[in-house]
């Protein structure tokens, strides 16, 4: 390798924002910032009984899944461009999986959350090789349309509640983690959404997410230049739907109860609102909009029943304010 | 006079090897009988192109004579109503966009059609890192491919884009500096047939120019098909050019010839009705 190769290695350096105060950003964008946040999300089922804030750990633990949820979707529409309306359907679905399991008496996770993820996986890539050939506004009505579906057929299953859902006795049996528990269970979800950024970020810089980022900025071209469009399409579609899935067996043991109303379309609109609050196509920004909305959900709550209202007024400042998103006012550019 | 405006007489050819001095040069790109119908408007009619291997080929015409449909069809980004199209010797007809690239044809755009979000490195890499191998790989950094990084280079130095320019979004780059990446995408492919659709649209004299010249230099190395309205640039580059009147094939010859040619002649100056109603002028002009 030249020396002239290793000099152009050298990453793109951004522009530095002009605008804010710059020192707080920077100090939000430094490891330590997100090391800081991470030791205070360790400690905090520790020291919460303390201060008698022993509940909130399940809300902190409710934050880590939608999250997930929510970041999932950030795949598919921040780095894809991909705007599915039907994103909670595949939440639902690896919630009634495993709720479904539950209810037949099966509560072993070493089966019950594979076959979830296969389910979700299987459906997905039916509703995906359908929609992802569609783009903007058809793409948005057909993936709502599916999720409608499949939101539907949880209804109509009478055997399994219906309409009133499913109540599950216990939490799934993982070896060696007793999801009953409230501090294992954080921990586990804590886990899981540590790896799962961490996974993301890496594809989101390798070559399949550089792809990616072609197709969401211009899909014609992409095909110009020789890419398998729809492939990557889909497999992001699939990927993405996945592990909504595996949210929703985690939303499942975190409720130990299910319902259609999970998979309702205003579920998936709630989701993308999260994406488009924190950031899209940020880093963090499905669980910054994660945690801003639930947060504010639970303290308006306490307050007043129209809690929704505040919240519309908050979205309306982001969209002014910080067209990309909470996590935009310090990401660089 | 009025030629001197529309068909400027030919120039001597730029510096360069003459692939003219080639004795035997094989079809590699053919059409035969290719149609496209929108509505009751044949945008492509009939048309029989054949491109030889190595040549210069220009695709001229009045506005609106089919030139750009010629090149979608081509491209695989529309399908023919009717017709076939052969790649090397091979039926590709059928064979879609992505299948096209990879059996060594590839296309630049009208309408400038770079990833204007991205920097210009961040175009360079998508376009390399298309050929180079399987997208489907998702843990290594692409950024710090070194194998694509000195592709990336070589494609931006061939296609004379300024280190200084690499970090700059390119939807912010001059419009003469965007046709440039534009080109480079398309040459990214290494393709065998290089379709270039009017890669000098909106430039100025000094653009021009410069991408003549940047055509040039590829002369030999392969197959260039060239949709132009520049004249000068079309008269100085080609070796050979088809003339397109109303989606038909009216003359395929060397330049000398073109300039020459009656048909040709009053398409340009404007006598379509004689054009359109006689059918012997286009039968002789596909026998060209």
């Amino acid at each position: 390798m030249s020396p002239q190769v290793k000099q152009c290695a050298e990453p793109v350096e951004p522009k530095e924002r002009k605008l804010g105060p710059s020192q707080w950003w920077k100090f939000m964008r430094s490891p330590w910032f997100a090391l800081g946040l991470l030791s205070l999300l360790l400690v905090f089922p520790l020291l919460a009984p303390l201060w008698d804030l022993g509940f909130y750990v399940s809300v902190v633990r409710r934050i880590f899944i939608v999250g997930l949820a929510a970041s999932s979707l950030n795949l598919l529409l921040g780095y894809g461009g991909l705007v599915a309306l039907g994103h909670s359907a595949f939440v639902g679905l690896g919630a009634y999986v495993v709720a479904v399991c539950g209810a037949e008496g099966l509560f072993n996770a070493a089966l019950t959350w594979p076959l979830a993820i296969l389910i979700c996986a299987l459906t997905a890539t039916l509703i995906g090789a359908i929609s992802v050939r569609t783009r903007g506004v058809y793409f948005i009505m057909i993936t709502l349309a599916f999720a409608q579906m499949i939101y539907y057929v949880c209804i109509s299953l009478r055997q399994y509640g219906g309409d009133d859902g499913i109540t599950m006795l216990r939490p799934s049996e993982l070896p060696g983690l007793n999801l009953a528990n409230d501090t294992s269970f954080y921990y586990f979800a804590l886990a899981i959404v540590v790896v799962f950024l961490f996974l993301s970020d890496r594809l989101v810089q390798s070559r399949f997410g550089r792809a990616l980022q072609g197709v969401r900025e211009n899909s014609e071209r992409m095909q110009a230049l020789g890419y398998p469009v729809f492939a990557i399409k889909l497999f992001t579609f699939v990927l993405a739907s996945t592990i909504a899935g595996l949210a929703g067996i985690l939303l499942a043991n975190q409720n130990l109860f299910v319902s259609p109303m999970m998979m309702h379309w205003t579920e998936s609109a709630s989701l993308i609102i999260m994406v488009l609050v924190g950031g899209v196509g940020a880093r963090f920004g499905g669980m910054v909009g994660a945690a801003v909305i639930l947060l504010f959900e639970e303290f308006l709550r306490l307050y007043t029943d129209y809690w929704h209202i505040p919240l519309g007024l908050l979205l309306l400042l982001v969209v002014l304010w910080a067209p990309r998103g909470l996590t935009g006012m310090w990401r660089r550019t | 006079m009025i030629r001197s405006t529309f068909l400027p007489a030919p120039t001597p050819k730029l510096e360069g090897p003459s692939l003219q001095k080639v004795a035997v040069r094989s079809p590699i790109l053919q059409t035969h009988a290719l149609v496209k119908s929108y509505g009751a408007l044949r945008a492509c009619d009939g048309v029989g192109l054949n491109v030889l291997e190595g040549e210069i080929h220009a695709l001229i015409g009045p506005n609106g004579a089919g030139k750009s449909t010629l090149i979608n069809l081509l491209s695989g980004l529309i399908q023919p109503d009717a017709g076939q199209i052969w790649l090397d010797g091979v039926d590709v007809t059928n064979t879609d966009m992505r299948g096209r690239v990879r059996a060594g044809l590839s296309r630049s755009f009208q309408t400038t059609n770079v990833f204007s979000q991205l920097s210009v490195l961040d175009n360079l890499l998508l376009a390399v890192q298309a050929r180079e191998g399987s997208s489907f790989r998702f843990w290594r950094r692409r950024d710090k491919d070194p194998a694509l990084l000195l592709h990336a280079r070589t494609l931006a130095e061939c296609c004379r884009l300024p280190e200084a320019l690499w970090n700059e979004q390119a939807g912010l780059l001059p419009h003469g500096t965007q046709r440039q990446l534009e080109f480079a995408l398309a040459l990214a492919a290494q393709p065998q047939v290089l379709l270039l659709d009017e890669p000098m649209a909106g430039m100025g004299p000094d653009e021009s120019a410069n991408m003549t010249a940047l055509i040039n230099s590829l002369r030999g190395k392969l197959t260039i098909v060239l949709v132009e309205h520049d004249m000068e640039a079309v008269f100085s580059l080609a070796d050979r050019i088809s003339v397109l009147v109303y989606g038909r094939l009216v003359a395929t010859d060397t330049p000398e010839k073109i300039a020459q040619h009656t048909v040709v002649r009053q398409a340009y100056l404007g006598d379509e009705s004689a054009l359109m109603v006689s059918g012997d002028v286009t039968a002789r002009g596909k026998s060209c």
